[in-house]
């Protein structure tokens, strides 16, 4: 399971904006995201209405998810599947790993799924002496680096060109020396070759769902590499792992969301392959699993129901938050400490790991509001990362001192007269202090501002309601 | 159509009374000659805003029941910034959500009739053009809330376009953070002056001499940065430059002399 860092969010912030390679990394996913999405949202004069659509698809899902979660697994059933229903992490890995037991695996191959890195199912294969190879490009460099994703859709995207080779270089100890690796196909190209043997050899394929289908009990995964299509085809055994929320009612549902998905993710019209699975091989197939399991995860999921939270449960995880917010832009997604990082994982990891873990989370954040008005869904995202600010102050989990700064702030402001003297007196303070001089480079109690920027002193001549009330005065005669 | 002569009540801002009052005058200057009646409601303070984000919810409640008393008899309120201006306009009523219907109803009708400066200038009065004049290269930050919470674009560069002796220059990523965010910019100040370093590069990148924006929380961010980065760029609230009122005060940050 990913190492839960959250409670030092500042410290892994600190970290990030001291690493170059990383900043040089995020300059670059900020010169080509933005770009890509409103170039593709241009070009789909509908996009704004389907936004409504796929929200009020997944509220519908949403308010009646008790039905189409049995619908789906009927579904499945009748197509020669079997669903795992998991209320807990733990739940879910056992499962797995049951399944992988008794299909003997030794080699089991994944395409890339979030459910696996919430649930730790890599460390918990090899506890257990099963290997599991990552064939998403991504994955697999994180797999050889032992790190975890900083991004929903591209977990590798704080590496550079450079950490690919040495990580290549590292771990592939029959390269030769004099391989060179200077352009982003070379990278492909080794790590085509030696995934090729892998996905021949695997006893179980593991992929996430991008969406499940009530409708029909299929799966839908969608990827650039088809890495999910060989993982899902090749071996004997298909396991699908995905949470409870991924569901949809119909086919046409999913196409909706498809047509945002890739467009709010990539800027793409569509992601290069969209593959459906539907149970296992019938008589006459060329293709397809002899089994074909859904481990259906909870994992707090059905809690957020009926909450002020439950409108995360929209989320398709298509990254626009992310790859839109100023925050992420400058820290990357390590430092957010968990699975999900930028605005999405700062609504989600409080509700999933726990606000007294993940409450830097909610807090790190301008409320600038560009995640919200690039959502897909239109998930009110500030108003829940401000929901868990609530319950933070509601729980006194919030610093001491900041309380009190708040609380002595609010003691004045709700008396005007008291408010008055106090505004009048600092202002006379300040300018005191700042004469001859238009700005603070430091100020005693002020340190969190002053350390990179200068404090601006107050326009000089006292407060705007003292000099309107003399003004007024004056007037009158 | 507005009545003749509407009477609008001005909310100044705590950050305005507290650092820049001229930004409260130029707002007078203005609205009375867009033909409102303008007054101050004496006992303002703060909309609450640091409380609301801070997730204190009651405080904030405390703090909006008497900015609704005070400013609904009147036909406007207006906010020279489009973050306040929000917080009464778009987020007073969910405080009231189903505890108190009395003050949720009297939000709802605050809010409907609150405007922040600049779009209530050229949307609601109809101000076409101002009569102004000021020398400078301008470039312009959009602040968020007015940007995504008011739809606050076009309406201050269509003013400012009119002002005698501005040349405008945008710069690239206007509608990224500043890095500000209220109390996030002492909660996260490493984070926040990374934000407001990158600003400031786009800034300087335009070769403008002037800075202008409808926030002064924003404003004071970037001055702060400016300053401190030892990077030439004068500093104002728009409504100053609108109102012609740039020869009674030094820029933001900067001593007059």
């Amino acid at each position: 399971m990913v190492h839960l860092t959250s409670p030092a969010f500042k410290q892994n912030a600190a970290r990030a904006m001291a690493d170059p390679g990383l900043q040089q990394a995020l300059a670059r996913s900020k010169a080509s995201f933005p770009g890509k999405r409103t170039a593709a949202v241009a070009a789909l004069p509908e996009f704004e209405a389907l936004r409504d659509i796929g929200r009020d698809i997944k509220n519908h899902t949403l308010a009646n998810l008790d039905w189409y979660l049995e619908t789906y697994a009927a579904q499945v059933e009748r197509a020669g599947g079997v669903v795992h229903w998991c209320s807990t992490a733990d739940d879910a890995r056992a499962a797995v790993l049951e399944i992988c037991r008794k299909a003997g695996a030794k080699t089991v191959t994944k395409g890339k799924s979030m459910i696996s890195e919430e649930l730790g199912v890599n460390e918990h294969l090899e506890t257990h002496g099963i290997t599991p190879v990552e064939t998403d490009l991504g994955e697999y460099i994180l797999q050889l680096r032992k790190e975890p994703p900083s991004h929903i859709i591209g977990p590798a995207f704080h590496l550079n060109r450079e950490d690919w080779e040495e990580s290549f270089r590292e771990m592939h100890t029959d390269l030769p020396k004099d391989r060179v690796f200077g352009e982003r196909r070379d990278i492909l190209v080794e790590a085509r070759t030696r995934l090729r043997s892998k996905f021949l050899a695997a006893d179980v394929g593991i992929t996430g769902a991008n969406f499940l289908i009530a409708e029909t009990g299929s799966s839908v995964i969608v990827t650039n590499e088809g890495n999910g299509d060989l993982t899902q085809t090749l071996p004997r055994v298909h396991v699908v792992l995905a949470s409870i929320e991924k569901m949809v009612p119909t086919l046409e549902d999913a196409t909706s969301l498809l047509r945002l998905l890739a467009r709010s993710a990539t800027g793409q019209d569509f992601s290069v392959y969209t593959t459906f699975s539907t149970g296992v091989r019938r008589q006459g197939d060329l293709d397809g699993p002899e089994e074909y399991h859904v481990v259906l995860l909870d994992g707090g999921r059905s809690n957020m129901i009926g909450t002020e939270f439950q409108e995360m449960l929209r989320c398709i995880r298509c990254a626009a938050c992310m790859n839109h917010c100023p925050v992420y832009g400058v820290t990357g997604g390590h430092a957010y400490g968990w699975v999900y990082p930028g605005p999405m994982g700062s609504v989600l990891t409080p509700t999933l790991v726990g606000v007294e873990k993940a409450g830097h989370l909610p807090n790190a954040s301008t409320f600038c509001g560009k995640c919200e008005s690039v959502c897909p869904v239109k998930i009110p995202l500030p108003k829940l990362m401000r929901h868990w600010r609530e319950r933070e102050f509601e729980r006194h989990l919030s610093p001491a001192a900041y309380r009190r700064n708040l609380g002595l702030w609010a003691w004045f402001a709700k008396r005007p007269s008291m408010y008055r003297l106090a505004t009048r007196f600092a202002t006379g303070a300040l300018g005191l202090l700042a004469r001859g001089k238009g700005s603070f480079t430091s100020l005693p109690l002020a340190g969190g501002w002053t350390e990179g920027r200068d404090l601006p002193a107050p326009e000089p001549g006292g407060t705007f309601m003292q000099r309107y009330a003399r003004q007024q005065r004056a007037t009158r005669g | 159509m507005p009545k003749p002569r509407p009477r609008v009540a001005l909310f100044v801002t705590c950050l305005v009374d507290l650092y820049r009052p001229s930004v409260g005058f130029a707002a007078i200057k203005l609205l009375e000659a867009a033909g409102c009646q303008v007054e101050v409601p004496e006992m303002q303070t703060c909309c609450g805003q640091p409380a609301y984000n801070s997730g204190d919810r009651a405080t904030a409640r405390d703090l909006a029941r008497p900015v609704i008393d005070a400013f609904l008899p009147y036909d406007y309120t207006v906010v020279p910034s489009g973050s306040c201006g929000g917080m009464i306009s778009h987020h007073y009523p969910g405080l009231f959500d189903d505890q108190d219907p009395y003050y949720r109803g009297r939000a709802e009708a605050l809010a409907a009739k609150t405007h922040e400066l600049i779009s209530f200038l050229t949307d609601v009065m109809g101000m076409a053009a101002v009569k102004a004049h000021y020398d400078g290269i301008v470039t312009y930050h959009d602040s968020c809330s007015g940007l995504r919470e008011l739809g606050i674009k076009a309406q201050p560069r269509k003013l400012l376009a009119g002002v005698e002796g501005v040349a405008m220059r945008e710069m690239a990523e206007a509608e990224t953070c500043c890095g500000f965010g209220g109390t996030f910019c002492v909660k996260y100040p490493e984070i926040s002056t990374r934000m407001v370093g990158d600003k400031v590069k786009d800034i300087q990148a335009t070769g403008a001499d002037t800075l202008l924006a409808g926030d002064l929380g924003c404003l004071l961010n970037m001055a702060g940065k400016l300053h401190r980065e030892g990077v030439p760029v004068r500093v104002r609230h728009v409504a100053e430059v609108l109102a012609g009122m740039t020869g009674d005060v030094a820029p933001i940050g900067e001593q007059r002399g």
